[in-house]
């Protein structure tokens, strides 16, 4: 039997208020569901609008993809902050861009196409937009199969940083696909496309050779 | 005895308060996440009951002269969910920026290949045709569609009045332009200003409409007041709005959405579930109001009166 006493307990709950993790996680936890809320207010509410299919899968996939950009926004603020708690922040958005990804897809299965298997099968082969998108489901869900604690120990910490590269043609994929479907008004994908080139070319910048030399 | 046995639950039985409320967050995630699929049914989204129109009518009295078998969209949808990238390119942008956007004083100008050129003030315009209502089928290339109850009248009496020439083959329309007004104009998102056009044969057709009002209202800003080309049986962007010019050519016109994107919008733009836009599919559609799609129609539905019009054209080359 373990016995704690008063002042033990008390040096442990000090320890840990002194990590912002502790208190940042939770926080960013109920943020990350709060579009999810809101869609669903919006939809008992009727505040999707006349069509409120296409409403609920552009913004899941909107959604998706902020958080995919977030996740990857993780390691050049660790590294420019010096603050690595950060790091530890980083699975949880990164499963939430699947989470938001998976409704996004589930919005045009069921919602789009209800379940009109040849139809979304010909989408497949036919339209750029549908394949791309796709592409970067496939390739998001070996990322959260393997984000578990068991899965890294599994398959070891360089097998396992090698398969979440996968997360950059993820992003490039998913930035191609909003591109392809807008018709005329290219804004926004280009926003999160200059985003995504901002977050790719840090870490371009950062493996050229000879910068730690010219760093100093 | 209560109390006691309420004192035999060790400690270790209690639920911790993290995972009571751990589950109960979960179990609330279920249900907002079952609410999301099933509640547009239950919340009479996909029900459409009508709502009326707001105020009182406009134009009285008019018979309704084709379509009166078909149940309109409601005034919420189509004043709500509109394609005008003059006031907006997101589909709830014009309803919101409809205030920037004054249709008055408004003059059309009929010129070209025409005997009488002139312009012609809207209320002239309005007074000197017999309105009357027509409730057609909307379908926008985007793969979405809504039936509508438009107030106008044929855009054949308007040409005639002005005398076309023998050279005068196509029919071009153009659009307002006053960033000022339709503030979607200060981005170059389309070439501005937008201009449309048809075959002579094509603004001849009885179904051709000048439309200046639905639901017996004047057109609100969004649907293109204070008068607009409705085409039924071709894809939306062909209806052009808030039009000051008429033109008649004897050259095809180069109409916006083809000088934008040539590959993807053709001149002719008729509905036709056979030819995809290159990305995607046309065939079916989603009535704005109805869960499930259904089948795009050649023509729109209304291949019985114009398809004769495109006899011996390879529609694919000429979509």
């Amino acid at each position: 039997m373990v016995l704690t006493t008063p002042m033990d307990r008390a040096q442990g709950r000090a320890r840990q208020s002194s990590d912002p993790v502790r208190w940042l996680k939770p926080l960013l936890f109920g943020l990350a569901l709060l579009p999810l809320a809101l869609m669903g207010w919006d939809t008992v509410s009727g505040g999707l609008g006349a069509n409120p299919i296409e409403s609920l899968i552009r913004r899941n996939g909107d959604w998706a993809l902020r958080f995919l950009l977030l996740t990857l926004t993780i390691t050049p603020l660790r590294e420019l902050s010096g603050w690595s708690g950060a790091i530890r922040l980083r699975r949880m958005i990164g499963l939430f861009a699947f989470f938001y990804a998976t409704l996004h897809l589930a919005g045009y299965v069921v919602l789009e196409q209800f379940f009109d298997w040849p139809a979304m099968g010909a989408d497949l082969l036919k339209r750029p937009y549908i394949t791309l998108g796709m592409g970067c489901f496939l390739l998001l869900l070996p990322l959260a199969i393997t984000s578990t604690n068991g899965m890294i120990r599994r398959l070891g910490g360089r097998r396992w940083r090698a398969l979440h590269r996968l997360i950059y043609p993820a992003a490039l994929l998913a930035v191609a696909h909003y591109f392809l479907l807008v018709k005329a008004d290219l804004r926004e994908p280009i926003l999160y496309g200059a985003l995504l080139a901002l977050l790719l070319g840090y870490r371009l910048v950062r493996a050229l050779p000879g910068r730690h030399s010219a760093a100093g | 005895m209560l109390i006691r046995r309420a004192a035999d639950i060790r400690p270790s039985e209690i639920t911790d308060e993290k995972v009571w409320r751990a589950r109960r967050d979960f179990l609330r995630l279920g249900a907002a996440g079952a609410l999301l699929l099933t509640s547009p049914a239950r919340a009479g989204l996909f029900d459409s009951t009508p709502e009326p129109p707001p105020g009182r009518a406009d134009f009285t009295g008019l018979n309704t002269t084709w379509g009166s078998e078909l149940k309109a969209n409601s005034w919420q949808e189509i004043t709500t969910y509109n394609n005008f990238y003059e006031l907006g390119t997101d589909k709830a942008d014009p309803a919101q920026n409809a205030h920037y956007f004054t249709p008055q004083p408004w003059s059309v100008a009929i010129e070209g290949e025409v005997a009488r050129p002139g312009r012609l003030g809207v209320e002239d315009l309005i007074a000197r045709h017999p309105l009357e209502e027509r409730i057609y089928r909307l379908r926008c290339v985007e793969g979405w569609s809504m039936v509508i109850p438009w107030v106008g009248f044929p855009l054949a009496d308007l040409l005639k009045r002005f005398e076309p020439t023998a050279n005068a083959k196509y029919v071009e329309f153009t659009t307002l332009h006053d960033p000022q007004r339709l503030p979607g104009q200060q981005r170059a998102v389309l070439p501005w200003p937008y201009v449309e056009g048809l075959r002579m044969d094509e603004a001849m057709h009885p179904l051709s409409l000048i439309a200046v009002g639905l639901y017996g209202r004047m057109l609100p800003a969004q649907n293109g007041a204070p008068l607009r080309l409705v085409v039924p049986w071709k894809y939306g962007f062909k209806s052009i709005k808030s039009i000051v010019r008429i033109r008649l050519t004897e050259q095809m016109p180069q109409t916006t959405w083809h000088r934008a994107n040539a590959h993807e919008y053709g001149f002719y733009a008729n509905v036709n579930p056979a030819v995809d836009h290159p990305r995607w599919s046309q065939a079916r559609e989603r009535r704005i109001g109805e869960f499930l799609k259904r089948d795009t129609l050649p023509f729109n539905g209304y291949g019985e009166q114009v398809a004769s019009l495109y006899s011996g054209m390879d529609l694919t080359q000429w979509f």
